[in-house]
């Protein structure tokens, strides 16, 4: 039967609802019907007059978790050596091996909780009040500066950025960045990444240095990129056991191609990957997606992105509204800015993230705090009534 | 994913094929590419609106109406929609309403308390890249769990703010004193829970408001709730699994994960309702002090914002909290599709002269805008030069050489500016400072070191350049 105002069977039903609704009831005499099923339109105003039958007790619905298949594994990668394996750490991490969406708890437990670490610079430099004040009389000493982050804050790896081997700051040798690698492994006995400054012929320099003094540490190299020679690059990486840092820009396409590359070079379990983090305000909605996407076509089986993710949360310092002074009713620097970092690497962690680079000691111990939250057993206890609670504030 | 976007042609044959351009856009066809997209509302073509394209209208409503269903509530000035979200990530489209923030007021507040906190709901406001972030709603609870108060705090709030309300407390004849007088008004009302269900069916029905479901840890009370509603004649719900800020997120991340994946990518109808968050709960935490319950609110609404909220109610009136939530509201919210860089080349800002500052930026779309924006505002007259970093933010350019003296250099004698100037001063930004010597042997322009952060410029050029040339 169709729907077309032509149809007579239909504008017999019609008129009939309108005479239903006038007298409220009608009768029938000497009519066939003759048609295989009829359908009587009920007009949207009866279907007001008509009585609804209105529940009385509550249904009873499961719930049934949603299915969901996912193909892809993400790879899992060592970091860090111990005493009796190869190297001379005090413990190493194992990061990856997600086969759901970060923190799909309902579905697959978590299989190793991210990693926090902690940036320490090779130099003095300008860095936001809030953080500064934790490291003030350190940070012309890198290792001192590596030791208070494990020792007094916890933090469960060190990135040292060796910023001064750039040519244009202070181009400090291979062999010095190599010493002081050396030093911050004396210092600080969890495991380390050495990153370099940035500029893609120096770095792998610096890198074959570093690697060799690193031998056995199973170091994390940050990072390789496309501008590199990346031949060259990964030589020191793969002859001495380390792991790299696979560095693209906010691109899935050249984060595949980098690693489509890379694997000529390294075995798969020695590479993770940086697909660029922004904080907060300064870009937050391309670093959170792309390592969003990259993660989901990972387990939806894109071989070429299942590497565990690495995201620079310090970043987040790059917005201004995370270290400005500002109108005081934006409230304290010293608060605005740590809440900043823990947010935008909750956040990360939620794209999948599984290392987390920060600079604060309050957003690195809060960030730890969520993530044992989040992987916690799932059963909130009862929350009371806060519509009538009286709340402090 | 999941997500199929719809064929623009499907659209378009149920359009009327006028090319009237009421809409705004030159035709149907624009018009059909717009709606599938998201960036139009069908509402907007007034002959679709016409009595003879009725079956149509309803088709393409159909075609285009999103699995989490959209709940208005607000009064005559001021209205939010809730919800109205086709997909479960962003990059599958785009998120459609951003996440609503409400503060709470309380029936035991004294009148200056409610007016401060009024007041800070309605003041607060900040303008990042142009547009102004602001909160949303009052939430009014009852403490004391008395109609009377109850109805004198409503009346007080609604005679004194047009901001949209939510009327809160477990007890039905709580809610019907406040709802009693509020006219011309439609609050959302929180909640309808295993106890109160009936009552709460009752008031909504009659008033005509929509209304939250709340069911803490407990997803199949909270789907049995909602058919229940649905049932009895509600259809404007909102759903709350119960916010745990701590112990217990988990349990929250969880429930919100599953209910928006089963609206968006199974089509289940009883899962297809915006989601209220109540990071306000985090106050209901055993020890700590102020800050640090104001600290674990703030943590508690960010996950909500990333993980699919419509709605949240927080408690704190601290500009730290708020603020990283209202920008990351606005990233997350941010249509996916738009680029990560803009167009290398030079822009003209306000009406600059031949003694107008040059000034560097890079392509990173964010750096560009907030640049751009704040020169704006300093109503700097300049020519701002745009160079090609790669689209990524100035300080990775310049460590990962994108942003080098020669691309700089290029740039400058493409843009045509030497001939629009008199000087050879260009101001680059303090964090490309280590590039200003081979700047100036690239060159040959003298290079000024601006400040670190672009807010900085309208002082930076007042007192710096007016004195140089």
């Amino acid at each position: 039967m169709t729907n077309d105002k032509g149809d007579p069977v239909k504008k017999l039903g019609d008129s009939l609802m309108k005479k239903l609704l006038e007298y409220g009831e009608i009768e029938l005499e000497d009519v066939t019907i003759d048609v295989e099923e009829l359908e009587i339109g009920i007009l949207p105003t009866l279907r007001r007059v008509l009585p609804k039958v209105k529940p009385t007790e509550l249904a009873k619905v499961e719930f049934t978790p949603p299915k969901m298949e996912f193909v892809g594994k993400v790879i899992e990668v060592k970091l860090g050596a111990v005493a009796g394996d190869s190297g001379t750490r005090d413990r190493s991490h194992v990061i990856g091996g997600e086969t759901v969406p970060a923190f799909y708890t309902f579905k697959d437990p978590m299989p190793h909780p991210p990693v926090m670490a902690m940036d320490v610079f090779d130099m003095k430099i300008s860095l936001p009040r809030a953080v500064k004040s934790h490291f003030k009389d350190v940070m012309e000493d890198p290792p001192e500066w590596a030791k208070r982050c494990v020792e007094k804050y916890g933090a469960e790896m060190i990135n040292l950025h060796l910023i001064s081997t750039d040519p244009s700051i202070k181009n400090t040798s291979p062999q010095d960045a190599a010493k002081l690698v050396e030093e911050v492994l004396q210092a600080a006995k969890v495991p380390l990444c050495v990153g370099g400054s940035g500029d893609p012929v120096k770095d792998v320099e610096v890198f074959e240095k570093v690697a060799e003094a690193g031998e056995g540490e199973r170091l994390l190299i940050n990072s390789v990129n496309l501008d590199m020679d990346l031949e060259r690059a990964t030589k020191p990486i793969k002859e001495h056991g380390h792991v790299a840092i696979a560095f693209t820009q906010m691109d899935l396409g050249k984060a595949r191609e980098l690693n489509r590359r890379l694997y000529y070079y390294l075995p798969k379990d020695q590479i993770i990957m940086d697909t660029n983090c922004a904080g907060i305000g300064y870009g937050l909605e391309y670093g959170f997606t792309i390592a969003e996407r990259a993660r989901l076509a990972a387990l939806m089986g894109d071989q070429e992105l299942q590497h565990p993710i690495v995201s620079g949360a310090s970043n987040a310092w790059a917005a201004r509204e995370a270290w400005l002074e500002m109108d005081p009713s934006w409230g304290p620097r010293e608060l605005r800015g740590p809440l900043w970092e823990t947010m935008t690497a909750l956040s990360m962690l939620l794209a999948g993230a599984d290392y987390l680079m920060m600079l604060h000691p309050t957003s690195m111990s809060a960030t730890k705090e969520i993530v044992g939250y989040l992987l916690g057993s799932g059963t909130g206890k009862k929350i009371p009534d806060w519509t009538s609670a009286k709340l402090g504030g | 994913m999941p997500w199929k976007a719809i064929s623009p042609i499907k659209v378009y044959g149920l359009l009327p094929k006028t090319n009237c351009k009421e809409c705004g856009v030159e035709n149907c066809m624009a018009f059909a590419v717009g709606l599938v997209n998201m960036e139009t509302r069908l509402e907007k073509c007034p002959p679709l609106l016409e009595e003879k394209y009725r079956k149509n209208y309803l088709e393409l409503k159909k075609m285009l109406s999103p699995p989490v269903k959209e709940v208005e509530f607000g009064n005559s000035s001021r209205k939010i929609t809730l919800g109205g979200e086709f997909v479960m990530y962003r990059h599958e489209l785009t998120y459609v309403n951003p996440t609503k923030i409400a503060l709470d007021v309380d029936d035991e507040m004294g009148e200056a308390e409610l007016m401060k906190r009024i007041k800070f709901v309605e003041g607060l406001s900040y303008n990042y890249i142009g547009a102004e972030l602001k909160l949303d709603a009052l939430a009014i609870r009852s403490v004391s769990n008395d109609p009377l108060k109850f109805k004198k705090a409503v009346k007080f709030v609604a005679d004194n703010t047009d901001l949209p309300l939510i009327l809160c407390s477990l007890n039905p004849r709580v809610l019907e004193a406040g709802l009693s007088t509020l006219e011309g008004n439609r609050p959302l009302l929180y909640a309808a829970t295993k106890e109160n269900w009936k009552g709460m069916a009752e008031l909504s029905s009659t008033y005509k408001c929509p209304l939250a479901v709340f069911s803490p840890n407990d997803l199949g009370g909270l789907m049995s709730l909602t058919k229940t509603l649905l049932d009895y004649g509600v259809s404007d719900l909102v759903l709350d699994p119960g916010t745990f800020a701590g112990e217990g997120l988990s349990s929250t991340s969880n429930a919100v994960t599953m209910i928006r994946w089963k609206a968006c990518n199974d089509g289940d109808k009883l899962s297809g309702f915006p989601l209220i968050g109540t990071p306000i709960t985090a106050w209901l935490r055993a020890g700590g002090n102020g800050q640090s319950k104001a600290w674990y609110e703030a943590i508690t609404a960010a996950m909500l914002i990333d993980k699919y909220a419509d709605m949240l109610i927080m408690h704190s009136l601290e500009g730290w909290t708020l603020l990283p939530n209202i920008i990351l509201r606005f990233n997350i919210y941010t249509d996916p599709r738009k680029p990560v860089s803009v167009k290398p080349g030079l822009r003209v800002i306000g009406n600059p002269g031949e003694t107008s500052p040059v000034m560097l930026t890079s392509n990173f779309a964010l750096t560009y805008y907030l640049v751009s924006g704040d020169i704006e505002a300093g109503k700097v007259d300049c020519y701002l030069l745009v160079a090609d970093s790669d689209g990524i933010s100035l300080e990775s350019a310049v460590a990962g050489r994108k942003l080098t003296a020669k691309s700089v250099a290029e740039a400058l004698k493409e843009s045509g500016v030497e001939g629009m100037v008199k000087h050879r001063t260009l101001v680059i930004p303090g964090k490309a400072a280590r590039l200003s010597g081979e700047i100036e042997d690239a060159t040959g322009w003298k290079v000024m070191v601006g400040p670190m952060d672009s807010s900085e410029i309208p002082k930076f050029i007042q007192e710096r350049w007016k004195s140089k040339i």
